[in-house]
């Protein structure tokens, strides 16, 4: 059994990426994430305490972990089962796993779009 | 000497400097640096590194025309196991690239300190600012009829050991040399001896006093050094001394003071050096047995400096490069700025060398000076082993390891930083279990895996350090060693250390409660107080740089705060780590792991029942029973819990916190004949009373109701063991995990009332005065038993441990029965990963 075997659904979607609503900014608690399924991807998105949002592949490239599950600053995200540490900047980590995969993501009058 | 072969090391071949512009133009301030050796070129480099190039305009003048070479590696070239072109630090390129001029092969001969000109052999006059002497010193020859021409030069055949030139010389005289003598058995002489013996010659030691090195090592060891210098095949002659150097056009021989004579056609002088101090004596500066200097390496001019071997500072004068170093650095902070009241205050020399092939390890003292010294000796001579350390008020103040240094490193750094000590002393010189981690680090393997957690080797490590990471936490962030278990943090930073040769910066993080917090734990929980932070967003807010937040310190903020505010502390989800978040252990699949709460292991038909039906409800992967006595439900999804928890009925086991997990017990008094009290209640009352409570780390405790220790109690972190009569011993700080540790016998209290109390002064006192993630066995050794103890004795401090415990408890909520029904935050049972068909673990 590999757990990196999660990889493929973290692939994109064949075809020109598109803007979808994912859910609602108020699903998300400061400083967490939650895991949406877009265009057939798992997408982990984030809303840091400083108001930004981010969103990357939802398992942990390192050993399949639950990314959402993870902690957050505003340079890192560190996954739950190796602690390893993911720059949002360019989804690298100083450990060398990754790099994650980054979604683009905003909010417009409480929804959240993330284009996959 | 300088013949037409002669090379300047280093150098270019006219010997020269860089262009510079015209004093006239020059607006920065001069430094003019006397002696270009290890201490005056450290300094010249400790300026630049400073940014200095802006401020000053250096002229370093140097006797030597060669460039900057490490006089320490003199004895490998003189052995030929080194080309003197490696020993080269910086070349005259380097001065010139680096916009410093060099005058190589000028003499210094007098400062004029009124004018603040410098003299030199060439009748140059160089003005300066600032001046800094690092003359060093020179090779003391002893009055030996003969020893010098008429002339005052030494005869010829008769060398010092000082410089490359002599070296040289040395190494063109082995050709055609048989017998060699060595005057002086220190650590050069015996260097010498030891070269020259490789080279072929015979060679006999001649050393003034009764055993060799002795300004290092005590009697014993200079015997066992002597047996194994002599099974080298080296002659020593001990506490005699040279009277007579015989010949007259080059040295024939040398007649000792008892009469005998030892015919040599080469004699090494190397009975000790002596510091230059003659221009400072000319220039009218403070002399005694160096130049006398202050904390910022200040000789009685104001703008003249000393460092190095040729300064004297609160009455010490060293003789070893450490000490020169600091001093180099030292004075670039003040007279860069960039840290003007840097104060050097003396330096604690440990030296490690290999002296004629045998490892020697030497640092403070080497006896004992008073009465309650504590001082330790192995000595093996038939192996060339001695071993001592001396301590002082439970701190090491002086170690010698001779023949076997695997554990310098380990010695260096308690003598260096007052490291605290183990408890049997003799484990400071030997390993008493066996095992690759007990190997020392110089010996193993590159490719020999320091760190289980995650896979990283000694090889691993030494590329870190070589490719720049300078402090143990730079290497571990690099290679993650240590950051699982953490069991092999101590062997990562000895490697570390190894690797770097003593080059290690200190991480002032190392110190912090949090990485992210620049605070060792008292003086955050202080800040924390005094500025009535009660959350984690709040504390970064206030106290962090920039008040910027940091991932890795939220969930030792978050224990932290709900030590010091109890149900004050306001609550924060994304401060907690996923297990708390949610009240599970994550497992690697992403699922989680439920185990209820089973006080003292004990539990009931209806119970195991109500656990069974749950099982089978939820298609449990496995059911499990634990390490400390319950009944773990592994493989549960995350949005599964609620319901798990609603249907079992049972409060958490705390399976999952840093946090007091649970309480083994045997079946006691009631039910074994051997039983001498009720450690099965005491146990259930324990866990009861102590449930959940948030620490540094996990506490596991045990009650036993006899020494059989059928429930461990000795490796716990709290145990307690009926001996009968009533009385309960209490042991604190055992662990039976990565580390193996018998706990230490806190006290032995005469009822179970007693056991609750002190448990909880003592779990207090651990909670506010443990670093993060630090568990009780190491703890405790690192405070100290009688530390613990003393507090213990003291009322005042109990009361406070006991309010403080109390709040604690009180603030006792089941977090299961809290978020089963009501989910604390939106979504927080939701699946994280919903393409995933969970649970990926085996199903049994």
């Amino acid at each position: 059994m590999s757990l990196t075997q999660t990889a493929a659904t973290d692939s994109p979607a064949i075809g020109t990426p598109t803007e979808h609503v994912v859910g609602r900014l108020d699903e998300i608690p400061m400083g967490e994430g939650r895991t949406y399924v877009v265009a057939g991807v798992q997408v982990a998105v984030f809303r840091l305490r400083d108001g930004s949002l981010h969103a990357t592949q939802a398992a942990c490239p390192h050993a399949g972990g639950p990314l959402a599950d993870g902690q957050t600053d505003v340079d890192v995200l560190v996954c739950p089962l190796h602690l390893y540490a993911y720059r949002w900047s360019d989804g690298g980590s100083s450990g060398g796993a990754g790099p994650l995969r980054l979604f683009p993501v905003r909010e417009q009058d409480g929804d959240l779009l993330v284009t996959a | 000497m300088r013949g037409p072969e002669f090379r300047v090391l280093g150098g270019r071949p006219e010997g020269v400097t860089s262009l510079h512009v015209d004093d006239e133009l020059e607006t920065r301030s001069r430094i003019v640096v006397v002696g270009n050796g290890m201490a005056g070129a450290r300094f010249v480099e400790e300026v630049l590194d400073r940014g200095g190039d802006e401020q000053f305009c250096i002229t370093v003048l140097g006797d030597e025309p060669h460039g900057n070479y490490n006089r320490i590696m003199l004895s490998p070239v003189l052995a030929g196991e080194s080309h003197e072109d490696e020993i080269v630090l910086n070349s005259h390129d380097w001065y010139a690239d680096n916009g410093v001029t060099l005058r190589a092969g000028v003499r210094a001969e007098r400062i004029d300190t009124a004018a603040k000109q410098v003299h030199a052999d060439d009748g140059s006059v160089t003005p300066y600012d600032h001046l800094v002497l690092a003359t060093g010193s020179y090779s003391f020859v002893p009055p030996m009829n003969g020893v010098r021409k008429d002339d005052g030069s030494l005869l010829p055949g008769v060398y010092g050991f000082r410089t490359i030139d002599e070296t040289r010389a040395m190494l063109e005289a082995t050709g055609r040399c048989r017998r060699a003598v060595v005057m002086g058995g220190g650590l050069l002489g015996l260097e010498a001896a030891r070269a020259l013996q490789g080279h072929g010659l015979q060679v006999e030691l001649v050393h003034a006093m009764p055993w060799l090195m002795n300004a290092q090592l005590d009697a014993e060891a200079g015997a066992i050094l002597k047996r194994s210098v002599e099974s080298l095949g080296i002659t020593v002659h001990l506490d005699v001394l040279a009277t007579e150097v015989l010949g007259t056009e080059h040295v024939e021989g040398v007649v000792l003071k008892d009469g005998r004579r030892l015919d040599c056609d080469l004699l090494v002088v190397a009975a000790g050096v002596r510091p230059h101090t003659d221009v400072a004596v000319r220039s009218g500066l403070e002399v005694e047995r160096a130049i006398v200097v202050d904390d910022q390496l200040r000789t009685d001019d104001p703008d003249v400096y000393a460092i190095g071997e040729c300064a004297q500072h609160r009455g010490s004068v060293y003789g070893l490069v450490a000490p020169a170093w600091e001093h180099a650095k030292v004075l670039a902070d003040v007279l860069t700025g960039t840290d003007p009241d840097a104060e050097y205050t003396g330096s604690r020399t440990a030296t490690k060398l290999k002296v004629a092939g045998v490892d020697v390890a030497v640092m403070g003292v080497s006896t004992p000076e008073r009465d309650d010294d504590e001082f330790l000796v192995i000595s093996e001579p038939k192996r060339g082993v001695h071993l001592s350390v001396v301590i002082r008020d439970d701190k090491l103040v002086g170690a010698t390891l001779l023949g076997d240094t695997r554990k310098v490193a380990f010695l260096t750094q308690a003598f260096d930083r007052g490291a605290p000590l183990p408890e049997e002393r003799i484990r400071l010189l030997v390993d008493l279990s066996d095992g690759a981690a007990e190997m020392g680090v110089a010996e193993m393997p590159a490719d020999s895996q320091i760190c289980n957690c995650n896979g990283v080797s000694k090889g691993d490590i030494c590329g870190a350090v070589a490719d720049g990471c300078g402090s143990v936490g730079a290497v571990m962030d690099r290679t993650r060693a240590g950051k699982g278990c953490g069991s092999c943090k101590s062997l990562v930073k000895q490697i570390v250390e190894w690797a770097a040769d003593g080059e290690v910066t200190e991480d002032a993080s190392a110190s912090w409660y949090v990485p992210g917090i620049p605070l060792a734990k008292p003086e955050l929980m202080a800040a924390i107080r005094e500025q009535d932070l009660r959350s984690v967003s709040a504390v970064f807010a206030a106290l962090a740089p920039a008040g910027k937040e940091d991932a890795k310190s939220k969930m030792g903020l978050t224990s932290l705060l709900k030590l010091i505010w109890g149900a004050d502390f306001v609550p924060q989800k994304d401060g907690e780590f996923i297990n708390d978040r949610v009240h599970a252990n994550i497992q690697r699949d992403g699922t989680f792991s439920v185990v209820p709460q089973m006080k003292g292991g004990v539990t009931t038909p209806a119970q195991l029942r109500r656990i069974a039906d749950v099982a089978e409800k939820y298609e449990v992967p496995m059911v499990k029973v634990t390490g400390g006595q319950r009944i773990d439900l592994l493989g549960v999804r995350k949005e599964d819990l609620p319901a798990m928890w609603s249907d079992l009925g049972m409060p958490s086991g705390y399976a999952y916190g840093k946090s007091m997990r649970t309480v083994k017990t045997c079946v006691g008094s009631d039910f074994c004949r051997f039983g001498l009290d009720d450690s099965t209640q005491l146990g259930i009352d324990l866990e009861t009373r102590f449930q959940g409570i948030e620490s540094p780390a996990k506490i596991k405790m045990a009650v036993v109701g006899c020494p059989r220790n059928c429930a461990e109690a000795y490796v716990k972190d709290v145990g307690v063991v009926a001996v009968g009569g009533g009385k309960w011993e209490v042991y604190v700080g055992g662990a039976a995990g990565a580390t193996v540790r018998k706990g230490d016998l806190l006290a032995t209290v005469s009822s179970a009332q007693e056991v609750m109390t002190l448990t909880g002064r003592f779990l207090q006192y651990y909670r506010e005065n443990g670093n993060w993630l630090e568990r009780t066995y190491d703890f405790v050794p690192r405070v100290g038993l009688e530390a613990i103890r003393a507090v213990l004795a003291d009322d005042e401090a109990c009361t406070d441990l006991d309010a403080g415990i109390q709040r604690s408890i009180d603030a006792y909520t089941d977090p299961w029965g809290q978020d089963a029904g009501e989910p604390a935050t939106p979504g927080q049972f939701r699946t994280s990963l919903p393409l995933v068909d969970l649970p990926m673990v085996p199903v049994r």
